[in-house]
């Protein structure tokens, strides 16, 4: 009888937990955070992280705040992450929820910075705005400005702010700083930010490269002809 | 007026709540430790009762918490391993359950309840077998091997009010409300006594540990049954007090005796008093 209340009570509050665990979209793990399911498991939601961290970035999540209770998140648009390069959050972590493997923040992943509304951007609209780019503390690796033709005016130049998934740490200085209402940049986890390739893609160019030599032997390379009368290549 | 002649009345009004004083100001302390920081800006403590650190030096992690990070297949740091290895030494040196009568910031909701549920003369509801609390901690360290997840952390109201104090409560104070109320309405000493897994940790070190309450002048004992009606435990309080014809001795071995010592506090004719596991034969009392 006991053993079976215990029972039901523990799959209760399982259930409650599993239901009550989904990370939203603009909550954003400290550096270092293990894989969410792992980091759940992992964190004993002590704060310590919270409290070594210098720029208040930081909070443990209260009961009703859409985070699982108690575990530290950040929101960029507030504060974001100021990526110190001593990383004493992770240092703080008494349980390694937060990696101490990771020493050098550079390395750090805690989300993917995405341009999600070109309809808004300054620079897409042709201003030279560039703010996001210039915060960035990996500036020209995770950020870089993409040189595109105006339409709209026939003459000018759009310089687009352009994110590389691979170098960005999702720090969130620049959805911090974006000067819209709204930013138009923003950090997402990177599970909701990147697209994945089926397992079976290969890529043949690099294929190409690793195996040195074309696979197929002895394709014949027809011309391309170029657009807007550009001729045959 | 000589020994003999002090009736019953007289000797109740000796003083009866220095154990209980102690004890709240344990808890307050250790409470005022943690918020001195967050609250006055001096620091000597950072964290939660979960996982701590004490003067840039000192790491302190719950047994229990680390049992749910193991079971939900993570392997801590060593600063989490060290933390629990002297939190586990420390209780079993003075007592497993010194956590829920002298640290744990719900006993001070749950003693609050039974207090007040005391004063209504309100009677037991349902009555949850003491034991609960045991298959509940198997349980939920079930749950977080099948899950990966520390489960337990999403409703536990130890976690809750202490996190909640220091960093903010959120709807937290809502599950302690619930806590209080199971308590007052539903059974007596409903939380700590029956279901809260982690106080069924800290009893299980209390099946070694050093300090306890033992009854040496048992032989003393009128029977009028303050310590029954004062003890969160009453049932550890039998074998020890009671037990001398089936050749028990006087030390409390109960793991789930919290020492408080309020059955110190209370009995009139000093039965109880504080000592060590040892030596619990018949010729000590
Ligand atoms: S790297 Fe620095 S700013 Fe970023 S969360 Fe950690 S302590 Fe805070
Ligand atoms: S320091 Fe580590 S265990 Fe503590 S709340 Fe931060 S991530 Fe969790
Ligand atoms: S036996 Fe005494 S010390 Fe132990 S819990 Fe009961 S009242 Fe407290």
């Amino acid at each position: 009888m006991t053993a079976c209340g215990a029972a039901l009570l523990g799959g209760f509050v399982t259930l409650y937990a599993r239901g009550a665990s989904a990370l939203p979209a603009q909550a954003l793990r400290p550096p270092g955070a293990l894989d969410e399911e792992t980091f759940l498991g992992a964190c004993v939601r002590c704060g310590l992280c919270v409290r070594d961290c210098p720029y208040d970035t930081l909070a443990l999540a209260r009961l009703g705040e859409p985070v699982a209770t108690g575990t530290p998140y950040f929101v960029a648009r507030q504060v974001p992450c100021e990526m110190c390069e001593d990383i004493p959050c992770v240092k703080a972590c008494p349980t390694g929820a937060l990696d101490p493997e990771l020493t050098d923040i550079d390395d750090a992943r805690m989300g993917v910075a995405v341009l999600i509304d070109q309809q808004t951007c300054l620079n897409f609209l042709g201003l030279r705005c560039d703010v996001c780019y210039r915060v960035c503390p990996l500036i020209d690796e995770a950020i870089s400005l993409e040189l595109d033709h105006n339409k709209r005016t026939g003459m000018h130049t759009r310089f687009l702010p352009t994110v590389d998934a691979d170098a960005c740490t999702g720090c969130g200085k620049c959805e911090a700083a974006c000067v819209l209402e709204v930013a138009a940049i923003k950090v997402l986890p990177t599970a909701l930010a990147k697209g994945q390739l089926g397992s079976h893609y290969r890529l043949g160019w690099e294929e190409k490269e690793k195996a040195g030599e074309s696979l197929i032997k002895g394709i014949i390379d027809l011309p391309d002809r170029m657009p807007n009368g550009g001729g045959v290549r | 007026m000589t020994a003999a002649s002090l009736t019953h009345a007289d000797v109740r009004t000796r003083w009866r709540w220095k154990w209980l004083l102690l004890r709240r100001t344990s808890q307050l302390a250790i409470l005022a430790l943690f918020l001195l920081g967050p609250w006055a800006g001096i620091w000597i403590v950072k964290g939660n009762l979960s996982s701590s650190l004490t003067l840039g030096v000192l790491p302190l992690t719950d047994p229990f918490l680390l049992l749910q990070v193991l079971a939900s297949g993570h392997l801590p740091e060593a600063t989490a391993l060290v933390g629990v290895g002297i939190i586990v030494a420390f209780y079993l040196l003075v007592g497993g359950r010194v956590f829920c009568g002298w640290v744990c910031p719900v006993n001070l909701v749950t003693d609050g309840a039974a207090w007040l549920r005391d004063r209504l003369g309100l009677r037991a509801r349902a009555r949850p077998s003491r034991s609960t609390r045991y298959w509940l901690l198997a349980a939920l360290l079930a749950a977080s091997a099948l899950t990966g997840m520390a489960v337990w952390e999403w409703v536990n109201p130890v976690s809750m009010l202490h996190r909640g104090l220091i960093f903010g409560f959120g709807f937290a104070w809502l599950v302690l409300l619930a806590v209080f109320l199971f308590d007052l309405l539903v059974t007596s000493r409903g939380w700590c006594s029956h279901v809260c897994p982690m106080g069924a940790t800290y009893s299980l070190l209390g099946a070694a540990s050093l300090l306890r309450v033992r009854a040496d002048r048992r032989a003393d004992c009128d029977d009028c049954m303050e310590c029954f009606r004062v003890c969160p435990e009453p049932q550890v309080i039998q074998p020890a007090l009671k037990g001398m014809e089936q050749g028990i001795g006087p030390v409390i071995t109960g793991i789930n005796c919290t020492n408080c010592g309020r059955c110190i506090d209370v009995c009139d004719q000093d039965v109880f008093r504080f000592g060590t596991r040892f030596h619990n034969t018949m010729e000590a009392s």
